[in-house]
């Protein structure tokens, strides 16, 4: 129950980040999802992502639709303002808070149906139109809270827990990101928190569209056997490409790879993604190869993870319409209004 | 000809019958400018296709000394201009009247009436002898019909070059050109026919200050004044001129001198939803957002009105109604939208509205119902129509008072949370209806919180709980009281002498209705009149019903629909609010609302309605 606070009690030697934070301070209201559900571990992931990266909670906005997962913001970044607003409408939500303010960080929160189905047509315009911002999907392929019908990215043949076999193509968001001009797109497994965790703290820093798509199973309608997102058919088709580090432009460079096996994105904030090649010879920066791989492998029947594709030399929206650097809701009377003498002089033309 | 010419001065109406895409409308508004140079106010409209090129469209211009600037109705003089609807513009004069025509092709005697001058000028002839290039031709001939109309009408040559002037500084040659095209134009007239005819154009001093512009560009212009820097939008006939005025008002006034860049942010959303969803999303986050639109956008948009009401997020929306649903009646006026807006979505909604009854409302309205927005945290719509919204009218000129500050509304700062003052983002603690609300962004701890539709205590934390519910109701309800006196007060208007019978009309049936007013009391007939600005209605509308036998509720739409909303907003018995509509897709006019009204008032004496009868001043 939402309602109920979490317990204020804090172990004394919990870690603190840069700003003095717990991840208690990141976390949200109580879940109120089913136990074991994916989303809540994407949750966690993001609750992770953002108290490594020392975010200031109240500089977040996250946004959702409806649905399961749209509900999820609740449940983290509980000093972050959140809106739950209307389902597969979330991408417009997002694109005018983010013209109103662009020096927040916006994270919208969507589910398979809010997004594939409902909302593919604002999904699309959103990535095309470059709104910064870090875009999640929680792909189940089933509508949770209407009880297990098919959604649009459900595999065809996959069978419904009723027994029912989904006839339909399905939609692979990832797929479309990346040829509407998503500049950072990813897929992950929410059972796979290393996986996870760096690839949110990545679109966190990237500063343009970023796109992850978490396939996360839902234990209650589509985690059986037939099943094309359960946990053990996931598991066993995962085909990661990469594996990310997000290194901060301040901290000191620890890690150390073998020679040949990474790859370095500066990002345009200056942070760096470290990319370790793990299986095959992938190109993120090739938009077009991207697609063909992620096709090719699909219909192999392998789920393609990883950081599938990343161009951080990308404009983003307020670039493009050439706004003022501060923030539009905090400009002044004296910056929006002309002013009478004007007035006056429009007036002497219209006569 | 056995029917007498009409003979009258500043007082008249001539249609120009053109062909869609031929540039006409340029010349034809030359025209009716130069009219009001000459100190004499004129009613200029546009009747149009849902086309580009090619087929007909007509621009009528009403001249009237008195003021009146409603639609009049008839045709005193008619500029046929385009063959295709010849038979159905000559059947169109009044008898008496004047046609104008290009006799460069002679036509049979059956073409014409004998009841009508007929005034014939070899225009095309003139054009291809004075002008090689086509498009020439064709511009230019549309300019040379208006110099012959000024020598025809009497008018001073002088007024129309002066605009051309004006309309052209700097381009000396385009001046030249044109002033070239109106001289031949003048000249021919004054030579060939017998100029003046019965209609004439007489200097006078009856426009004053007032400018001349379209509603929708005022809108635009109410915006950039009132404060909004997000605008989400989708085209859609007749509002797209408003987000199109929007923008260039904005690159002149809140371009950035310093380094060009915008202090605005305008997107072509990819549908009404997404437009309205931006604005929102823009609302939310504490900038003031608009959109533009018109009834089938409205209907497209129920669903987020719904969440943006119970959510309370201040949006504007500007919707220029129109003839609906498809192609075509989209290009013609109708105020029939109110319902759709009063009540729209899901849930128990109602919403804020404002009638702006002309261009400078229009202006003025836009720009308040930002301030009314974000003090109510309620989507606020703006009422135009195709009439006010794409026709220029003479207006009062449009003023603002420098001293004016946006009223940002109830917003909790970060002083105010710093200092751990009690937040309760649905709490009434004024008793108003208003809570508080906080930006994102406010204050790194205090004052976050989830914004949802109902399910949600004071505090927003979710709760199932019926008495939540009815909590956050009832607290709505004090709001949308709240607003009642919030909105544009009603504006009355009595009649010369005592009478029981009153007249209800919003938006652009305004100028239709005062000359109305004035043609009724001319046959004795007086009526108290009362012009709605806002919704929800003040108290006052209900107590001008109260105090009247019967009241006539005009309006241009088929259902009734303001009829409708007063007797559901105030419990009105329906027997004493009488019908008056106007829903062909023109523009409501004085004799259709005088007629109306009169033949009501004398059916009444046979079928009185309401006790107890008084007698009606009739």
């Amino acid at each position: 129950m939402t309602y109920l606070a979490k317990p204020k009690l804090l172990a004394a030697d919990a870690p603190r980040n840069a700003l003095g934070y717990t991840r208690r301070d990141y976390e949200g209201a109580i879940s109120t999802l089913c136990a074991g559900c994916g989303h809540d571990s994407i949750s966690a992931s993001v609750v992770q992502a953002c108290f490594d990266l020392d975010i200031e909670p109240h500089k977040v906005a996250k946004l959702s639709g409806i649905g399961c997962s749209s509900k999820t913001p609740d449940y983290f970044l509980g000093n972050s303002h959140g809106f739950n607003s209307v389902h597969g409408r979330m991408p417009s939500v997002l694109t005018g808070a983010a013209l109103a303010n662009r020096n927040l960080l916006y994270l919208g929160v969507s589910g398979d149906g809010d997004s594939a189905s409902i909302g593919i047509g604002q999904f699309a315009h959103a990535m095309r139109r470059g709104v910064n911002m870090t875009y999640i999907v929680e792909n189940n392929g089933v509508y949770g809270l209407t009880k297990g019908q098919f959604s649009a990215t459900a595999d065809k043949g996959s069978k419904s827990k009723k027994g029912v076999v989904n006839r339909d193509n399905p939609i692979d968001l990832a797929t479309l990101a990346l040829q509407l001009g998503a500049t950072y797109v990813a897929r992950s497994f929410s059972g796979d928190k290393e996986q996870l965790v760096p690839l949110i703290k990545g679109a966190l820093r990237h500063g343009g569209p970023a796109f992850i798509d978490v396939i996360s199973p839902c234990v209650t309608f589509n985690n059986h056997a037939g099943s094309t997102k359960s946990y053990d058919y996931v598991r066993e088709h995962n085909a990661a490409v990469n594996r990310v580090d997000v290194i901060l432009p301040k901290a000191q460079i620890e890690a150390s790879y073998p020679p040949g096996s990474l790859r370095r994105v500066v990002q345009h904030d200056g942070s760096i993604l470290h990319l370790r090649k793990v299986s095959v010879d992938y190109d993120p920066a090739d938009r077009i190869g991207a697609m063909n791989y992620l096709q090719e492998r699909q219909a192999l029947g392998e789920i393609v993870t990883g950081l599938l594709y990343v161009d951080s030399s990308g404009q983003d929206m307020h670039a493009n319409l050439n706004t003022v650097e501060k923030a539009l809701n905090q400009l002044g009377d004296a910056y929006l209004c002309p002013g009478s003498k004007a007035l006056e002089a429009l007036n002497a033309t219209l006569r | 000809m056995t029917t007498p010419a009409i003979q009258h001065c500043n007082d008249f109406v001539i249609k120009f019958a053109n062909v869609n895409g031929s540039g006409s409308a340029s010349a034809n508004e030359l025209f009716a400018r130069a009219i009001i140079r000459m100190g004499v106010p004129v009613a200029p409209r546009n009747i149009f296709p849902s086309n580009i090129q090619g087929l007909p469209t007509w621009y009528e211009v009403r001249v009237s000394e008195a003021g009146w600037l409603g639609a009049r109705g008839g045709c005193d003089m008619m500029v046929a201009m385009n063959p295709q609807t010849w038979d159905r513009d000559v059947a169109a004069i009044d008898p008496g009247g004047y046609l104008f025509y290009d006799s460069t092709k002679p036509l049979p005697p059956s073409k014409f009436r004998d009841d009508i001058t007929v005034l014939g000028i070899p225009l095309t002839a003139m054009c291809n002898a004075e002008y090689e290039d086509a498009r020439q031709r064709q511009l230019f001939k549309n300019i040379m019909y208006v110099g012959a109309l000024m020598a025809l009408l009497d008018m001073e040559f002088a007024a129309a070059e002066q605009l051309l002037v004006d309309r052209y500084r700097g381009k000396d040659q385009l001046i030249k050109a044109n002033v070239n095209a109106l001289r031949l134009g003048y000249d021919y007239a004054k030579q060939h026919l017998p100029c003046p005819i019965g209609l004439t154009v007489k200097r006078a001093d009856a426009v004053g200050d007032r400018i001349m512009i379209d509603g929708n560009s005022a809108c635009g212009l109410g915006a950039v004044f009132g404060g909004a820097t997000v605008a989400g939008w989708y085209p859609i006939t007749p509002s797209t001129s408003v987000i199109e005025a929007f923008s260039s008002y904005c690159r002149k006034f809140r371009t950035d001198p310093d380094n060009g860049r915008a202090r605005y942010a305008i997107v072509q959303a990819e549908d009404e939803l997404a437009s309205i969803g931006m604005v929102i999303g823009a609302g939310w986050n504490g900038a003031r957002a608009f959109t533009a639109t018109s009834g089938p956008g409205i209907s497209l948009m129920q669903e987020f009105f719904g969440l943006a009401y119970f959510a309370e997020i201040p949006a504007v929306i500007v919707d220029v109604q129109r003839g609906s649903p498809s192609t075509g009646m989209p290009t013609r006026t109708q105020q029939s939208d109110l319902l759709s807006c009063a009540y729209a979505s899901h849930g128990d909604t109602r919403h804020v509205l404002l009638f702006p009854q002309d261009a400078y409302e229009c202006f003025s309205l836009t720009a308040q119902a930002f301030d009314l927005a974000e003090r109510l945290q309620t989507p606020v719509f703006v009422l135009s129509d195709l009439d006010i919204g794409m026709n220029e009218q003479l207006c009062a000129p449009f003023d603002w008072d420098d001293s004016r500050r946006y009223d940002r509304g109830k917003l909790m700062s970060y002083d105010e949370l710093e200092a751990g003052k009690d937040f309760g983002r649905y709490l009434d603690v004024d008793g108003d209806g208003i809570p508080y609300r906080t930006i994102p962004g406010t204050h790194p701890t205090k004052g976050a919180y989830f914004t949802r539709g109902t399910t949600r205590n004071p505090y927003a934390k979710y709760s199932e709980t019926g008495a939540d519910y009815v909590y956050n109701m009832e607290r709505l309800r004090r709001k949308f009281n709240t607003a009642k006196d919030l909105v544009p007060a009603p504006i009355l208007k009595k009649a010369e002498q005592p009478t029981h019978v009153g007249v209800i009309y919003y938006g652009s049936t305004a100028p239709a209705m005062a000359e109305a007013g004035a043609l009724l009391a001319a046959d004795g007939i007086h009526v108290d009149t009362l012009r709605v600005r806002g919704f929800p209605f003040s108290d006052t509308v209900m107590q001008f019903i109260a105090e009247r036998d019967a009241v006539f509720v005009v309006e241009q739409n088929e259902s009734a629909q303001l009829r409708s909303l007063l007797i559901n907003e105030g419990e009105i018995d329906p027997k004493k609010l009488v019908r008056v509509l106007h829903y062909d897709g023109s523009p409501i006019t004085a004799r259709f609302i005088a007629g109306k009204i009169a033949d009501a008032l004398s059916d009444r004496k046979v079928s009185p309605i309401g006790q107890p009868q008084r007698k009606v001043a009739s």
